[in-house]
């Protein structure tokens, strides 16, 4: 219920968004980190951006989760 | 990740191991050092990090884990709720499997009432507005990560005017359990891994009264092994050192202060309560109620659910476990009769469960005796 994975945020509508998550379009809120905006990585927790994050932490978090697929044989 | 980094990360990792190991040998007596989060359980036990450590340094699971501490008439009222007729109840899907005094949501689903896995809670209130003949509820679970969009979820539908959305709180908040596990006087702790997306919406300082008052260092660490490694190895040299102090390793998400916003949403929405814990039994201010301004979207209000006198399945130590007054393997119906597929406690059913992390990475598995042919 506690894991949360970043996402970067692709289009805001008041306190909705679109977030890319690795390819996946996905429909969250925004409520909670009222100062993002386009382009933004946020991490994504239950639908709901928590926290704006670093661009690099995001992308080091996605490399982890890339090669945990790579590991169990999925490409 | 390339192969330079991966190396990289394997460094980080040793000279985490090799600080702890130097520091473990300047302890006087050994050392137990409780997480209190279901994601840091899993990852401790799927990095093997249990078997890393010094003998002087033990790691203990604490109540961090929002199935495992939802107390068991909390999951019979979420039944008793799904069986009434022209109800939709909403959960998360960690929640299913969990038995209560009489059956889990999942059977009571496979009997034909209408429960639905959410990702969010705001699916929860678009359900309620697509199927206005349906009295939808949500079970809001969790800590204070889930509580925020619990709020949202509220002020959603009082800004929809629904009339057939309400939610059955349970949330909970991290400290008083902190709090009452070091009253409690027979669970030694000797330092604290603080929970990370938890600290995310409170901020590190919210931690800060466990150091000053009770004198155990806490570290807030992000999920991957090297970082669990790094904390582990500041929380043996702070106790080593004598010198128990607050640490944020995990900057990139937390702050000093936390969620502002989400803070202020959890203050609208709701107010403390004495909750019902697994475990720790009733601790004051503990959970979060909602406020009597938001009366009408509480279900417990409007449907009148029983207090059951709810039982916990015969045996099972799962509140033990989520205490550390008790190891997985002091459960006699850990992987015997309760399994992963076959889970009788609530530990074994959540996929953050301590039980469910033992079960599948810390058995000693006995090699089977064969048979010789004759």
């Amino acid at each position: 219920m506690c894991l949360a994975v970043p996402a970067r945020l692709v289009t805001c509508s008041g306190t909705t968004a679109t977030a890319d998550l690795h390819g996946n379009q996905v429909q969250i809120s925004t409520m909670l980190v009222p100062e993002s905006k386009v382009g933004d990585w946020v991490l994504l927790h239950a639908g709901f951006a928590i926290q704006t994050l670093d661009e690099q932490e995001a992308q080091a978090t996605w490399a982890v989760v890339k090669d945990l697929r790579i590991a169990g044989g999925q490409p | 990740m390339n192969f330079a980094a991966v190396l990289d990360v394997q460094d980080q990792t040793r000279d985490s191991l090799r600080r702890l190991r130097a520091a473990a040998e300047q302890l006087t007596e050994s050392v137990r050092f409780m997480e209190i989060c279901g994601t840091h359980t899993m990852s401790i036990f799927r990095c093997g990090l249990h078997s890393l450590l010094p003998p002087a340094v033990t790691l203990l699971s604490g109540p961090g884990c929002p199935v495992c501490v939802t107390s068991q008439g909390d999951i019979d009222q979420l039944i008793e709720l799904a069986r009434m007729p022209g109800m939709t109840l909403c959960t998360y899907g960690d929640m299913l499997r969990v038995i209560g005094s009489n059956g889990s949501l999942e059977q009571c689903r496979a009997e034909g009432a209408d429960i639905r896995i959410v990702y969010s809670s705001l699916d929860a209130v678009r359900l309620a507005e697509a199927e206005r003949n349906r009295q939808v509820v949500f079970a809001a679970v969790g800590f204070e990560t889930t509580a925020p969009a619990s709020a949202a979820a509220v002020l959603e539908a009082q800004r929809l005017q629904l009339k057939n959305f309400s939610i059955l709180t349970s949330h909970k908040l991290i400290m008083p359990a902190m709090r009452a596990l070091l009253e409690s006087g027979d669970v030694r702790v000797d330092g604290f891994l603080c929970p990370g997306h938890v600290s995310v919406i409170t901020g590190a300082a919210a931690f800060e009264p466990i150091v000053s008052q009770y004198h155990l260092p806490c570290i807030i660490a992000g999920f991957e092994g090297p970082q669990i490694a790094a904390a582990l190895a500041r929380l043996t040299e702070l106790v080593a050192g004598g010198t128990p102090a607050l640490e944020n390793l995990y900057s990139q998400a937390v702050t000093e202060h936390g969620n502002q916003a989400a803070q202020l949403l959890i203050d609208r929405v709701f107010a403390h309560a004495d909750w019902q814990w697994r475990g720790l039994g009733k601790l004051k201010d503990s959970g979060l109620a909602l406020r009597p301004e938001f009366a009408q979207y509480d279900a417990r209000l409007r449907f009148s659910p029983s207090a059951p006198t709810s039982r916990e399945p015969s045996g099972c130590r799962c509140g033990d476990v989520i205490t550390g007054r008790a190891t997985p393997a002091d459960c006699k119906l850990f992987g015997k009769t309760c399994t992963p597929v076959h889970a009788l406690g609530p530990c074994m059913v959540s996929s953050e469960g301590t039980c469910q992390a033992w079960f599948k990475y810390h058995r000693v598995r006995t090699p089977r005796k064969v048979r010789a042919v004759s």
